[in-house]
């Protein structure tokens, strides 16, 4: 069995994000870049899942242009077998991505496709079910535990009400939530060995998409500040402050 | 002609608040209809309850063992059938409507706009990225359907007083059989649900243990609150997974809110910003909690917080 797993570029996560004085994005000259941390826990699930014997081969795949060759190179120095970039120039939504992932799929065949629940710069959260979609194929998101079983899947899935168990049948795509696993950290050895490793690039024009009705971002604004707050400096105080704001 | 499908999300007997939130959330859209759909296994008892909720036109019913405990590679083909009369197709932003909605917007092949928290207009909306860093304006294409997920924590929950038609469908899809419900397991529900509480009690990594956290819940007792904690806490395993309050966790919006030995990473407060009053109680002065605090204290929580309980009750 081989399994894809989604790498997207990202902002680091320790970054502090701040919308450009001009409103027309967010500061990302000269910021640190990482893997989304999501997609970091779905390759290391694929990883465990290739040791355990249940699967072969780890493909890492990433959508953007030549910059995304970085986080593929840490995906294979972590130990995914080989890469694949899908080049484009643009960035892309949501749709787009998951019908770049149905592309490859009917290409590499998979039994898992693999992604992070979302990514950490837009937020949607869409593509691992977009893809199950487009595929008609089981989704189990928000992974926090994953068997494989021969043919099919138990997956328990965090979800607002506590943990959900879906048993499915494979192929299937899922996607993982933060206490799937810790990933591993990246040996020196691993990064000279991941420059041997075989990364692909595929033009995306080449993969026939059909065109995608995208979202416009019209304006960018940083949140809402709270107003200022006060201290109290005693318990009593505090509880008389609440009564005056009548919280209590 | 803007008409509004809304995904009403329950347990079976009774209708999940963050529909009602989601009604309200639809109501600036300026829809010429808002009607509702119940997927259930048996929907009389839910279909009762969101027929009263104002602003509702129709309550629609589609019944079936296989919608006892629905997967969403079971529901996509259903709302897609319903999709074709309508404008816009809503779902709140809980794990139930992140996990259902992208695979029908996939099917009607729009992208979906995730996480509405305020309407500008039926097409144009603004929306958190970067965990709340910053905000963007999004506008759906001229001709393309509107669907999007509603951030339950931006809007209040739709007042009752309505009385809408209630009429059942017949489903239009088979289960695909790939994919089977096998249990859901939470933590025993003791006191009221941390995602719609008006009162929340949270404590983070400074309670050093699951043992000291029990103050936490006596407090929260004490003032009928409900128990979150931060991802510190929970990644320590002072207390279960689904009391995660937070960017990662639950995104809530009390009137009121303490947060007790937090020091405020900023995935923490991506989930409190929209609370009422947030008070914090730490040590540290100079934690970030207190930049976004409406009342802080600074002090040790294992004075404080008995002898707040103790003032309270």
């Amino acid at each position: 069995m081989k399994i894809l797993v989604a790498i997207k570029r990202v902002v680091d996560y320790n970054v502090r994000v701040r919308v450009k004085s001009d409103g027309s994005g967010v500061e990302t000259d000269g910021v640190k870049m990482s893997i989304n941390p999501f997609d970091e826990i779905a390759l290391e699930e694929a990883l465990r899942i290739r040791e355990a014997g249940k699967a072969e081969e780890v493909i890492a795949v990433s959508i953007g242009g030549d910059e995304v060759q970085q986080q593929l190179r840490t995906a294979l120095a972590m130990g995914a077998d080989r890469a694949i970039q899908v080049a484009s120039e643009s960035a892309v939504q949501p749709l787009t991505a998951a019908r770049v992932f149905r592309a490859l799929v009917d290409k590499e065949e998979p039994g898992i496709v693999f992604l992070g629940k979302q990514a950490i710069d837009d937020d949607c959260n869409q593509t691992g079910q977009m893809l199950a979609a487009l595929w008609d194929r089981p989704q189990a998101t928000f992974a926090s535990k994953v068997e494989i079983d021969g043919s099919q899947a138990t997956v328990a899935r965090e979800v607002d009400a506590g943990l959900e168990t879906l048993e499915i049948d494979l192929p299937a795509v899922m996607t993982s939530d933060l206490r799937l696993n810790e990933p591993r950290f990246v040996k020196l050895p691993d990064i000279m060995k991941a420059k041997r490793k075989p990364l692909e690039t595929i033009p995306i024009g080449e993969l026939g998409l059909e065109d995608a009705v995208d979202l416009e971002t019209v304006a960018w604004e940083p949140p809402p500040k709270r107003g200022g707050g006060i201290k109290v400096e005693s318990v009593s105080e505090l509880v008389s402050e609440l009564k005056d704001r009548g919280l209590l | 002609m803007t008409k509004i499908l809304i995904i009403a999300e329950h347990d079976g007997q009774t209708l999940n608040p963050a529909t009602a939130k989601t009604i309200k959330g639809a109501q600036p859209m300026n829809g010429d209809s808002i009607d509702l759909i119940v997927f259930a296994a048996s929907a009389a008892s839910v279909a009762e309850q969101a027929a009263t909720i104002e602003g509702v036109d129709r309550v629609l019913t589609i019944e079936g063992e296989d919608f006892a405990h629905p997967t969403a590679a079971r529901l996509a083909p259903e709302i897609v059938s319903l999709a074709s009369d309508y404008s816009h197709v809503l779902a709140p932003s809980t794990t139930f409507g992140k996990d259902l909605l992208p695979r029908a917007a996939a099917l009607l092949g729009v992208n979906q706009v995730s996480d509405i928290m305020e309407v500008i207009d039926a097409r144009t909306f603004k929306r958190p990225i970067y965990a709340g860093n910053a905000i963007v304006t999004v506008k759906v294409p001229e001709g393309a359907k509107v669907v999007a997920t509603i951030r339950t924590a931006s809007f209040a929950a739709a007042k009752d007083g309505g009385s809408a038609s209630v009429e059942s469908l017949g489903a239009q899809s088979e289960d695909p059989g790939h994919t089977r419900f096998v249990k859901v397991e939470g933590s025993e529900g003791e006191g009221p649900d941390l995602a719609s509480a008006p009162r929340v009690v949270s404590g983070g990594r400074a309670l050093g243990s699951s043992e000291s956290f029990e103050i936490i819940y006596s407090l929260a007792k004490s003032m009928g609150a409900a128990v979150g904690a931060s991802r510190a806490a929970v990644d320590a395993g002072y207390v279960p997974n689904e009391l995660q309050v937070g960017q990662t966790g639950k995104i809530i919006a009390p009137d009121l809110y303490f947060a007790i030995g937090i020091s405020g990473a900023i995935q923490h407060l991506t989930g409190i910003k929209d609370a009422g009053t947030i008070v914090a109680i730490n040590k540290d002065a100079e934690a970030p909690i207190f930049e976004i605090a409406d009342i802080g204290l600074v002090g040790d929580l294992f004075t404080i917080v008995p002898e707040l309980e103790q003032a309270i009750g």
